[in-house]
């Protein structure tokens, strides 16, 4: 499972007589910086300045992770714990939505971002990821299992809903933030834009790396170092989270 | 009746903050996921360029999809065939390892944890197995053969028909120890100890009994979740093909119907067929989805 990982971070140290030297070898034997190096002397005559894809990313994903967070808890609340006509109905519409892709409603999705005026700007990218529906389902399936005692006492010292919801409720479900802010850096990281952004000033960091990568053979080192770079981030961030995830998993069930 | 109404009525009035709680992400999910899949399938009985206003056509892109498109058809078993096998290898061995994983001690399981579920959490970086079944020699996989004496000149790996389908069909299991695996660590984890004593006690003889009887009843919700996950992606195949393959691939031999999908919807600009298509897709998923559910519900009974 490992071994393309292993294989894609010694890539990235190996000189490039290395990269290109028959048999390939899965271990680098004389480490080097200068694949970085060429990476960051490529970026630093883009047209864009590079900092500004780092940016946009930054951006984007910040944005999309506090956004979704903050709403898809919001709904999850009142699905999890309270009784209501509609309720049903609407948490059925949602496990739906994880039995397709979002490649099905691209083209409409397309007319729609248009219609409302967000081609090619960030929120095509943000606004979506707000409602992306694992989250919600992952997020409600945690709430259950909050005690009612709790929800109960507050009620009766005169808490409002809202004060429960931001009080009591997201203290307890911390985990669950945990599991949605990885899933949505997972899906926002690794956005190219997704058809959505034109502009050269407004793309993604990623995006800036498949460039590099375009640049074929002669780029193979840059290519590598980049490679690296894109996914140490998220496995870092796994490293750090993963308890709190599994936690959040283990409500993840679907009931009859 | 007006009785019942004014019930309902009351009932939602009380409820007020639930629906104010519930507002903004279900007005941002009925924009963004409901109304679209309501737009596709309405626009699928229609011609649209996106130019002109849609025109209705009746069911002619559907006959057009199924009786006069050869490379649908392609589409279309190489999608059912990366479903079929990548599905529920994926889906067993997600389970598989996470069963073996569930033994080890807290320590050495997160490790592990790290291990299977890093390819999947790495983003999209591909263009690693680019690297290894790169057409020269100095890809690892011509390497090997080359050095071993297997073969005497370097396979176009990604440009040759016969070799398309099972690369990707590695890359995308290799990528699909994802959010199932997960849920079924965890689930692993809340499956209650007393109950194997008690089955001990009522005759459960081996492991294998152990498992079937006691262990995946008891995470069966975790299951059906995982199912749907698995499900999902392994219908969805298209960036590792048009990564590695790339688009078109050679002669369509890694075509899949989201990469047909993506052809008529931002090549052709044929919104209305390009719509069929995707109707057809949700049709799939959503229909193996809810078979799938079916047989699951019968696990260990």
């Amino acid at each position: 499972m490992v071994v393309p990982l292993i294989y894609a971070v010694n890539n990235a140290f190996k000189p490039l007589d290395e990269i290109f030297m028959f048999p390939p070898t899965l271990f680098v034997r004389n480490p080097t910086m200068n694949n970085f190096i060429d990476l960051f002397g490529l970026l630093g005559n883009s047209w864009v300045p590079f900092s500004r894809y780092i940016f946009n990313t930054f951006f984007i994903t910040g944005m999309g992770i506090i956004g979704h967070v903050l709403l898809a808890s919001a709904a999850a609340y009142p699905l999890a714990k309270h009784k209501f006509p509609g309720k049903s109905f609407m948490f059925s519409i949602v496990v739906l939505s994880l039995m397709f892709t979002p490649a099905v409603t691209a083209i409409p999705n397309y007319m729609i971002m248009s219609w409302l005026g967000l081609i090619d700007t960030y929120w095509a990218v943000i606004i979506p990821a707000f409602a992306y529906s694992l989250g919600l389902y992952l997020m409600k399936q945690f709430m259950e299992q909050i005690p009612d005692v709790l929800l109960e006492a507050a009620k009766i010292d005169g808490a409002s809903e809202y004060r429960i919801f931001w009080t009591i409720v997201m203290p307890n479900v911390k985990p669950a933030w945990l599991t949605l802010i990885i899933l949505l850096f997972q899906i926002l990281w690794g956005s190219d834009g997704n058809g959505f952004i034109y502009s050269e000033q407004l793309k993604s960091l990623h995006f800036a790396a498949n460039q590099v990568v375009a640049g074929g053979i002669a780029r193979a080192g840059a290519a590598a170092a980049v490679a690296l770079i894109l996914m140490s981030v998220p496995i870092t961030l796994f490293v750090f989270s993963q308890s709190r995830i599994i936690e959040t998993m283990a409500t993840s069930g679907m009931k009859d | 009746m007006q009785n019942w109404w004014n019930l309902k009525l009351r009932e939602v009035k009380a409820n007020k903050h639930s629906y104010v709680l519930l507002a903004p992400y279900m007005v941002l999910f009925a924009l963004f996921t409901v109304l679209p899949v309501l737009v596709s399938v309405v626009l699928s009985f229609t011609y649209f360029n996106m130019l002109e206003f849609p025109r209705f056509v009746g069911w002619q892109n559907y006959t057009r999809l199924f009786l006069d498109d050869d490379v649908f058809l392609i589409a279309v078993k190489n999608t059912l065939l990366f479903a079929v096998i990548t599905g529920p290898i994926s889906y067993i061995a997600c389970f598989v390892f996470a069963w073996i994983i569930n033994e080890l001690s807290p320590k050495l399981r997160a490790v592990m944890t790290l291990v299977f579920y890093a390819p999947s959490i790495s983003g999209n970086v591909y263009f690693i197995w680019l690297m290894i079944f790169s057409g020269d020699r100095y890809g690892i996989a011509n390497g090997i053969l080359l050095k071993f004496g297997f073969i005497l000149e370097p396979l176009q790996w990604l440009k040759t028909e016969d070799y398309i389908l099972p690369i990707i069909i590695l890359v995308q299991l290799w990528l699909s120890l994802g959010t199932g695996f997960l849920a079924f660590i965890a689930g692993l984890q809340t499956v209650d100890r007393t109950l194997y004593e008690a089955g001990a006690v009522d005759g459960v003889r081996n492991r294998w009994q152990e498992l079937w009887f006691i262990t995946l009843p008891s995470m069966r919700p975790q299951l059906m979740f995982g199912a749907v996950i698995q499900i999902t992606t392994a219908f969805a195949v298209a960036d590792v093909s048009i990564a590695l393959a790339g688009f078109p691939s050679v002669n369509y031999a890694a075509e899949t119907i989201v990469t047909h999908l993506i052809d008529f919807g931002t090549t052709r600009f044929e919104m209305g067929y390009a719509s069929a298509i995707a109707s057809v897709l949700f049709m799939i998923m959503v229909g193996s989805n809810l078979i799938v559910q079916k047989l699951l519900r019968r696990v260990g009974e």
